[in-house]
């Protein structure tokens, strides 16, 4: 019995541990955004690589989320004669939830695990050591970078994902199932709101940016500077911020569309 | 250095593609163009009852969307509701002895306030009030009320 409680507080002490760790890093992150500004080079260099990389896959998952929702929208919505809200539907489904939410999950998975691979292969192999022999902050010069990027990236690739989702729903209502193309886009003009949905979107897909990139640049940084550290810190960017990102979505949405 | 312009001009497309698709989600997806809820004079108007009337709800003169419901108030007065209405500067002109009406669009679609203009020379202007009302059409006051009727029609034929 007290094996198990002493167990339970070394498990409980080690995970604040590791929270108090992430916001003392956080800050020391934060600190160097001044000089990525400076050097924005840095910032563009990691804007492309967990940017402009993620493109495909974000494009080609929001066309078929939204064709998706295109077709089982019309199916339940064909039977109430209401096949005109089809747009409504895409446009709300996905600009509120879908492509915030799956555009930070495909992120995570695609560069948060890149991020958080890198920095930890650049600790154990010692060049982040080899920075500060050179007072180089690693924390200013390599972290702070890519935190900014991925704060960035994020909310872009939502909206790409938004934006073709929605076109994915149009060509598989309008064009394949011949929904009324005016309709389509004048009753889904007229339910969509630009603060209420869309502004609230864009807050979501940031507040996702910071969590994922937060987790993944942390974990990278704090791994076991082995080659199995690196692997379990891959995978647990990859869990904690699908988590991460699952349960801000509860608490935002809750906050901001609770009427 | 090549190497970095390419990536540079990358970036730059893809942080285009992005606020494009913001803009496309903005004008194409949302009703940014119209009554940003900006510019405009207030109306107030007092109903009885105004069902499922709702802040933001338009506003329509024939059918065409003049403005917005910005407020909803109650008066411990008179115990009626009071609904403020934005309505936007282009239509200036809207006589005095305008009448509001509370409509559903469709059967069980979102309300709205249709304004009847009426004959005065004179014409709204900020703070003033509408005085001809009617209420919201609730739909089960509709149905107990033919109900109601028929029930009694039947008695009728009946004895």
């Amino acid at each position: 019995m007290l094996d198990f409680l002493q167990r339970l507080g070394q498990w409980t002490l080690k995970g604040l541990k590791r929270l108090g760790r992430a916001n003392i890093f956080m800050v020391y992150v934060l600190g160097g955004i001044p000089l990525c500004v400076r050097r924005f080079r840095l910032v563009i260099t990691q804007l492309f690589a967990v940017g402009v990389l993620s493109i495909l896959i974000i494009f080609v998952s929001g066309l078929f989320v939204g064709m998706v929702l295109g077709l089982q929208g019309y199916n339940t919505l064909v039977d109430f004669g209401a096949e005109e809200s089809l747009g409504v539907l895409v446009a709300l489904s996905l600009v509120r939830e879908l492509g915030p939410v799956v555009s930070a999950l495909l992120f995570a998975g695609r560069a948060g695990s890149a991020l958080t691979a890198e920095i930890g292969l650049m600790k154990a192999t010692e060049q982040l050591s080899a920075m500060e022999m050179m007072a180089v902050d690693p924390l200013h010069r390599v972290i702070a970078p890519r935190l900014l990027a991925g704060i960035i990236a994020m909310p872009l690739l939502a909206a790409i994902f938004s934006a073709i989702g929605v076109f994915g729903g149009y060509l598989v209502g309008v064009v394949m199932l011949g929904v009324d193309d005016g309709s389509f886009w004048a009753q889904m003009e007229a339910s969509v709101d630009i603060r209420e949905d869309i502004l609230n979107g864009v807050i979501k897909s940031v507040v996702f940016g910071v969590a994922v990139t937060w987790i993944a640049v942390f974990e990278g940084y704090d791994t076991l500077p082995t080659s199995e550290g690196i692997g379990r810190a891959t995978t647990r960017t990859v869990v904690n911020s699908s988590l991460a990102v699952l349960a801000f979505d509860f608490i935002l949405t809750a906050l901001m569309f609770n009427k | 250095m090549l190497e970095y312009r390419k990536i540079e001009i990358l970036v730059g497309a893809f942080v285009f593609a992005g606020l494009l698709a913001l803009t496309i989600l903005a004008m194409k997806v949302s009703n940014l163009t119209d009554f940003g809820g900006g510019d405009g004079y207030d109306v107030k108007a007092k109903f009885d009852n105004i069902g499922g009337l709702k802040v933001r709800a338009p506003v329509k003169m024939a059918g065409v969307q003049i403005g917005r419901v910005a407020e909803i108030g109650f008066d411990n007065e008179t115990f009626q509701a009071v609904a403020v209405m934005k309505i936007d500067r282009k239509f200036d002109a809207i006589p005095k002895d305008t009448a509001a009406k509370i409509y559903t669009a469709g059967l069980l679609g979102e309300q709205y306030i249709s304004l009847e203009a009426g004959g005065e020379e004179d014409s709204l202007k900020d703070g003033d009030s509408i005085i001809l009302t009617s209420n919201a059409v609730v739909l089960e006051q509709v149905i107990s009320q033919f109900l109601y009727s028929k029930a009694a029609g039947d008695d009728k034929s009946g004895s």
